[in-house]
């Protein structure tokens, strides 16, 4: 039972295969798995968030506002709608650590007051959500830029994106090596343990001595990092941005979580899962596309898809009385 | 036996009790859950501490264990003053408390679940990284100090049984290094094996000179395992006896022997037709109720006495349809009928005035009339499918008169009144369903003397009507003042069914007891 969904969907991805065979082909999957691995990132981050039972809505606007952020420091000199006409070579590294920080930022925002005002953290991000997006658009609205959609990335941040070193995407070298930090933190440091403490038996984590609050400003500050990291890295994926990017993104995050494993009710989940809930999803997104199902009909797809993989999860951990 | 610990000075230094509570006090609006209580526990012994509901025994321990304040009176552990007001000053003193609702995180190992917040790190104190190797040596030997090698520490704790599960917190408890571990009703929810096993554990902590309080309410056990016992009533002091010199007659006794001071309206009771016959009504949770027959006739007040996790609430919450049951068959007026859901139980006349009255009783920031006219909401549509607002406020206006519920005006929020004319609300709102049985569940908990006087009067009234009135009650004074017959449930199952007028306090505390242990 407790693979039924998993089981399901991988049933429908050998339906797709059966369908297109061409899908299975070597320059096809890797790019589902490009494309996923910006998700993962993302995945991961909002995985920290729903181990304590709750979700990040502003997500997909912190993605957004860190692709701009990144985005419009890092133009050619060339090219001539610059968002900061005048602005010399910058270090890559430098416009890419201020995206982060301030992800990271309002991820601890976020963290604090879900723990400090008892705030539900669905309203508590569906506020930041709004803020973000409010931000991002006067910024994204700055003269001379008046909105208009960043081009023109310098090639050596759009490598980070779309490159390879050899035949292997250096953005899929990003997700692993992210996955194995997220991984190492969740089971091998105190940090971890109490994120699944906290989200497993609030009331024990207190009585233990655990810092609750502490604990979680720091899983929402994580999860701000990882969603801003995964921003930045899909403005180098796609070679622009714009304030609507990742507009809906934490949606197929949270969905993604969820089919691989992580309990909505807290305390249950792991790397491993959610990496293959990001790329079944991917598979299912791509694949449906590839083998010529209506777009809307796809949405109706998706949304039957995350409805069974949370009764699925319910029925797990929900006692009947 | 004594024990041996550092006095203040630092020299080794004899102290005949490990934890003395003196002249404890503790006041809850309304209530005084503990009046001038004393306990004094000697160090590697096995304290009893025993007394009916509501006579304050969680609410002493809770004060221990840093979890209330009290109002009045003094700690002292190891011969010295204390102050606990957190749980983690409890925890850091050598203080530990198992708790009947456990404190594990199912989803973890046994090792995380008892180094929860203290884990061992890798290259000192301050390190981020836990270190795994020792957690697992640690936790093994702590395991094998106690003889639990059944466990292993990496087993996850919602794969243990209840049994072992508690066993690990017990081992938690140890691993605080605690002088003192608090047991609340440690065997309610263990085999006969299970107990001995656990008695096992508590004599080999009693041998390391840990000092045990034991909450129970099964006799025999406390005769069993126990050194002294001490024994409140009402939020009082009844007194401290080695267990060697009591019986299970003169435990109860002592547990039970007040004077009925409480005042109930008397009444003649006019009793007729049958109303409402259970039938063996069983639970699909084994542990839950099983085989539960009584009738209840028109004008009776019937009711259902026994211990906390008795099945009362449970099986009162069936016959209603709230919850499931495996076998049996319920009669109103001599017709068989089926109800498996509080909308069947509606429609065949029954009420149900439930246990908890914040939880699942008022709507809190819903006014007074929203309050009162949920139950009957349907009745209130006219033709043209609108609610009928002049006839709501109308019945409103009578309900609060009728019950003399105290309040500014049918507006006002409900969560502002007193838990008495709550209480009162709740009643006019299944009243103005016009139910003929009516099930109440702790009706008059929490709600302070005058007003349930007033309570008791409403119930009086409705027998006279010739409706069926159902109390579960923990209050052995109002049971004996307010019923016709009594009900006594032990374990689940009907233990006996007493005529209120012919029996005693300790008749129905030995029916309590009748299943238990």
């Amino acid at each position: 039972m407790d693979k039924a969904i998993f089981l399901v969907l991988l049933l429908l991805v050998v339906v797709i295969a059966i369908i297109n065979p061409r899908i299975l082909r070597l320059q096809v999957l890797r790019d589902i798995l490009m494309m996923s691995s910006t998700k993962i990132i993302m995945a991961l981050g909002m995985m920290f968030v729903i181990l304590t039972g709750g979700v990040d809505l502003g997500g997909g606007r912190l993605v957004g506002m860190a692709a701009v952020v990144s985005a419009s420091m890092l133009q050619t000199a060339d090219y001539v709608r610059r968002f900061y006409p005048n602005m010399g070579q910058i270090p890559i590294l430098l416009p890419i650590l201020l995206a982060v920080f301030v992800g990271t930022l309002f991820g601890m925002m976020n963290g604090l007051i879900v723990a400090k005002f008892k705030v539900p953290a669905f309203i508590a991000t569906l506020s930041s959500m709004l803020i973000i997006y409010g931000i991002n658009s006067i910024y994204f609205n700055m003269a001379p830029n008046n909105s208009q959609p960043i081009g023109g990335l310098r090639s050596d941040f759009t490598f980070l994106g779309s490159g390879s070193i050899g035949f292997v995407p250096v953005i899929v070298i990003f997700a692993v090596i992210v996955s194995i930090i997220v991984w190492f933190v969740l089971n091998k440091t105190v940090f971890g343990k109490n994120v699944y403490a906290v989200g497993g038996n609030p009331e024990a984590a207190a009585v233990s001595g655990i810092n609750i609050t502490k604990t979680l400003v720091g899983l929402f500050g994580v999860c701000g990092f990882l969603i801003s990291l995964s921003g930045v890295l899909e403005a180098a994926r796609t070679g622009g941005a714009t304030n609507n990017y990742g507009n809906g993104y934490e949606l197929d995050a949270i969905a993604s979580c969820v089919v691989g494993g992580v309990s909505t009710t807290g305390g249950v989940g792991t790397v491993s899962g959610v990496i293959a809930g990001v790329i079944i999803f991917s598979f299912i997104n791509y694949g449906l596309t590839f083998i010529g199902v209506n777009p809307y009909w796809q949405n109706i797809i998706k949304g039957v898809i995350i409805v069974s993989a949370v009764s699925f999860d319910i029925r797990k951990y929900v006692q009947k009385k | 036996m004594k024990g041996l610990y550092p006095g203040k000075a630092g020299e080794a230094r004899e102290v005949m009790y490990v934890l003395e509570m003196n002249h404890v006090s503790k006041s809850f609006p309304g209530v005084k859950a503990l009046d001038d209580v004393s306990l004094k526990v000697k160090p590697g012994t096995v304290h009893a501490l025993m007394g009916e509901n509501g006579a304050g025994k969680s609410t002493l321990m809770k004060c221990l264990f840093g979890l209330y304040s009290m109002d009045e009176g003094e700690i002292s552990f190891n011969g010295q003053p204390v102050k606990i007001t957190s749980v983690k000053e409890a925890l850091s003193l050598g203080i530990s408390m198992i708790h009947q609702e456990l404190h594990l995180i199912p989803y973890r190992s046994v090792m995380e679940n008892i180094w929860l917040g203290r884990y061992p790190r890798i290259g000192g104190p301050k390190s981020p990284v836990v270190d795994h190797k020792r957690m697992y040596e640690m936790t093994a030997s702590l395991l094998k100090d106690l003889n639990l090698t059944t466990i292993q520490p990496t087993d996850l704790l919602r794969t243990l049984s209840v049994s072992k599960a508690q066993s690990v917190e017990i081992a938690k408890a140890v691993s605080y290094e605690s002088k003192i571990i608090i047991m609340d009703e440690p065997s309610s929810s263990l085999t006969e094996n299970e107990v001995e096993h656990l008695f096992t554990i508590i004599r080999s902590l009693k041998a390391r000179g840990v000092a045990i309080i034991y909450i129970s309410h099964k006799m025999e056990e406390i005769l069993k395992i126990s050194d002294e016992v001490t024994i409140m009533r009402d939020g009082k002091y009844v007194g401290t006896w080695p267990s060697s010199e009591l019986t299970t007659a003169v435990i109860i006794k002592r547990m039970v022997g007040r004077d009925l001071t409480h005042r109930f309206p008397s009444a003649e009771s006019n009793i007729g037709s049958e109303l409402l016959r259970v039938e063996e009504y069983t639970s699909p949770n084994p542990r839950s109720f099983k085989d539960v027959s009584f009738t209840l006739h028109k004008g009776e007040i019937l009711g259902i006495g026994g211990l906390v996790g008795a099945q009362r609430t449970e099986v009162m919450e069936a016959v209603f349809g709230l919850r499931l049951h495996s076998k049996g068959s319920l009669y109103v007026k001599g017709r068989q009928v089926h109800c498996n859901s509080a909308y069947e139980a509606k429609k065949l006349g029954m009420a149900l005035l439930t246990e908890e009255r914040r939880a699942t009783g008022i709507f809190p920031v819903l006014s007074v009339q929203e309050n009162l006219v949920i139950a009957n909401i349907t009745s209130y549509v006219n033709k043209s499918g609108l609610l009928n607002a002049a006839k709501m406020a109308e019945d409103t206006k009578k309900s609060i008169k009728d019950l003399d519920i105290k309040t500014p005006s049918a507006r006002t929020l409900i969560k502002s009144l007193s838990g008495g004319n709550q209480q009162k609300v709740l009643f006019a709102r299944w009243l103005l369903t016009t139910p003929e049985i009516l099930i109440l569940d702790e009706p008059t908990r929490g709600i302070d003397v005058g007003a349930k006087y007033e309570i008791y009067v409403i119930m009086r009234e409705l027998a006279a009507q010739g409706k069926g009135v159902i109390m579960i009650s923990s209050e052995m004074p109002e049971l004996l003042g307010m019923t016709d017959r009594i009900v006594v449930m032990s374990e689940g199952r009907v233990a006996g069914i007493v005529d209120s007028k012919k029996t005693s306090q300790e008749e129905i505390m030995e029916l309590a007891t009748k299943y238990v242990g």
